[in-house]
């Protein structure tokens, strides 16, 4: 393999990594404030994806992109509202079951708005053939929109949650909802808040990769079993492992290509998964002080 | 300051408190004393409206807050410290007081939360030292210092405490029941609920002796001090008697 060829993989690595990472980060953001794994996390960058496209041949890709972020939170919003809200005092897998349903239920309805046809967005910047020369290794400038939008999520939710007085309250939800009500925080908001943002970032991750990797009704699910992989094993809840779980995986993939056959690829991740529920449930990166403390 | 008619309340069909009346004037400590499973911690639970009541009125600093939510209830002056402490464990000494000020943060009134701060650090010096440490490895009376300094940072009126000596050594212990009477000293009124009857009476002016759900007695301090079924049950006192 050239020096080239290597910095090529790692592009494409990179790339699909920042995309589960965002995705794992979805998950996060539920899983922190309820304790639930939102399996419709993958429809969310679906949906962000199918709208804007829909949108494009009317307004510009931006405008597009704004509103497919917009409608997809809202129905982030009403799904809360709708199936979580009204439960009492639900069972942690009541709960995941509801959300496989939904997802079930967004790719249906996808499929009867939409169809089974692949669609992509234009390239926010250039078209399919542009691509940038570095070190030899050419990569589309898509890529370079992708890596930077995923690094502002990360940074923009670190501020959030460590910095902002919502943010900490939300964690104080995710940490202990009784306490978090006693203190006066509306608990039911900060859930509702919770879905609104990881449908929010899913969006916003299905448009920008819609370029690269097309978009259609069903690519939700093996983008969540992905993502809950990358979730895994950064440590269910800690977003800045997932990104580094995310690109850690990506990478694998991207190399295993260059050495299995392709249909291997999602072997990969699959006992990744597996192992990290045998061996270290906890995540590779969780502090051993924070799981202490941690009950599951 | 407090009122409580005729409360019904519980989990389900479970009926748990079977017609409570209390009240708390301003500037009081009231003790609620009983064994495991009187309803101590439903009631206070249903005060801060974390339970629904079945029946009933609650009426709390003038208020009529009978099915508020708990973090209106919370707004109105009224915090509940509760058993077990219920801290943010993997967060530090400092965003555990910072959550606990989130009514005044909703009024408006940030600039005040360096000085309930300095406040809550004046009354704990103990919590400024571990300041940035997590919540989840202070040491039982540090932690339980946290619970109550997170519930005063909204600065309520009326703090409701739940077996604030659970599980801490005599002499922490002690200091913790100190420390409740500085609060009420500076004004707050306290409604305090312990198994630990001796200490609670010492440092309440009244109290009340719950049972299956039912108030048994209600007096003064020395009343139930004199009390000889209520020395009996949960002052130990016939045990030193048979031993003499």
């Amino acid at each position: 393999m050239s020096f080239e060829q290597v910095l090529q993989y790692i592009f494409s690595g990179i790339t699909v990594g920042s995309i589960y990472a965002v995705v794992a980060i979805g998950f996060n953001i539920i899983y922190n404030s309820t304790g639930i794994i939102n399996f419709a996390q993958g429809e969310f960058v679906m949906m962000g994806g199918i709208i804007a496209h829909s949108f494009t041949p009317t307004m510009p890709l931006f405008l597009a992109v704004v509103l497919a972020v917009v409608i997809t939170t809202a129905v982030g919003s009403l799904i809360e509202l709708v199936f979580i809200r009204s439960l009492k005092n639900p069972s942690v897998l009541r709960m995941i079951i509801i959300t496989i349903g939904l997802s079930i239920l967004i790719r249906e309805i996808a499929l009867h708005i939409w169809d089974e046809k692949i669609r992509a967005l234009p390239f926010f910047t250039g078209s399919e053939v542009t691509s940038i020369t570095i070190f030899g290794a050419h990569i589309s400038p898509q890529v370079l929109w992708v890596l930077g939008i995923t690094a502002l999520i990360v940074v923009a939710l670190q501020f959030f949650f460590y910095f902002t007085f919502t943010g900490q309250a939300m964690r104080a939800c995710a940490a202990n909802r009784k306490a978090a009500s006693l203190c006066g925080i509306n608990t039911r908001k900060m859930v509702n808040l919770s879905f609104c943002l990881s449908a929010a970032i899913g969006a916003v991750a299905g448009c920008t990769v819609s370029p690269l990797t097309q978009t259609h009704y069903a690519m939700g699910t093996p983008l969540a079993i992905k993502g809950f992989t990358v979730a895994i094993l950064g440590g269910l809840g800690n977003s800045t492992a997932a990104v580094l779980a995310g690109l850690l995986l990506g990478l694998l993939e991207s190399f295993s290509i260059s050495l299995l056959p392709m249909a291997y690829k999602d072997v990969i991740a699959i006992s990744i998964l597996l192992l990290i529920l045998f061996f270290r449930p906890g995540g590779l990166f969780q502090s051993r002080q924070i799981v202490a403390l941690k009950s599951f | 300051m407090i009122r409580i008619r005729n409360l019904e309340s519980g989990y389900g069909k479970l009926r748990v408190l079977k017609g409570i009346s209390i009240h708390v004037n301003t500037g009081e400590i009231v003790a609620i004393i009983g064994g495991n499973g009187a309803g101590k911690t439903t009631l206070l639970y249903t005060i801060a409206n974390l339970v629904k009541p079945f029946s009933g009125t609650i009426t709390v600093l003038g208020t009529d807050s009978t099915g508020l939510s708990p973090e209106k209830t919370v707004a109105l002056g009224c915090s509940l410290v509760p058993e077990g402490r219920q801290l943010f464990p993997t967060m530090t000494v400092r965003e555990n007081l910072i959550l606990g000020s989130y009514p005044l943060m909703k009024k408006r009134e940030k600039r005040r939360l360096p000085e309930e701060m300095e406040r809550i650090y004046s009354l704990f010096p103990r919590l400024k030292e571990r300041e940035n440490q997590l919540a989840g490895t202070l040491s039982g009376g540090e932690q339980q210092m946290l619970a109550i300094g997170r519930a005063l940072m909204s600065d309520p009126q009326f703090i409701m405490m739940d077996e604030p000596s659970m599980g801490l050594a005599p002499i922490i212990a002690r200091d913790i029941f100190n420390k409740i009477e500085d609060l009420r000293n500076h004004g707050r009124t306290i409604l305090l609920v312990e198994q630990n009857a001796r200490a609670a009476l010492r440092i309440a002016d009244r109290g009340y002796v719950m049972e299956t759900g039912n108030l048994i007695i209600e007096g003064s301090s020395e009343e139930l001090m004199d009390n000889p079924d209520v020395g009996r049950a949960y002052l130990g006192k016939d045990f030193k008697r048979i031993s003499e």
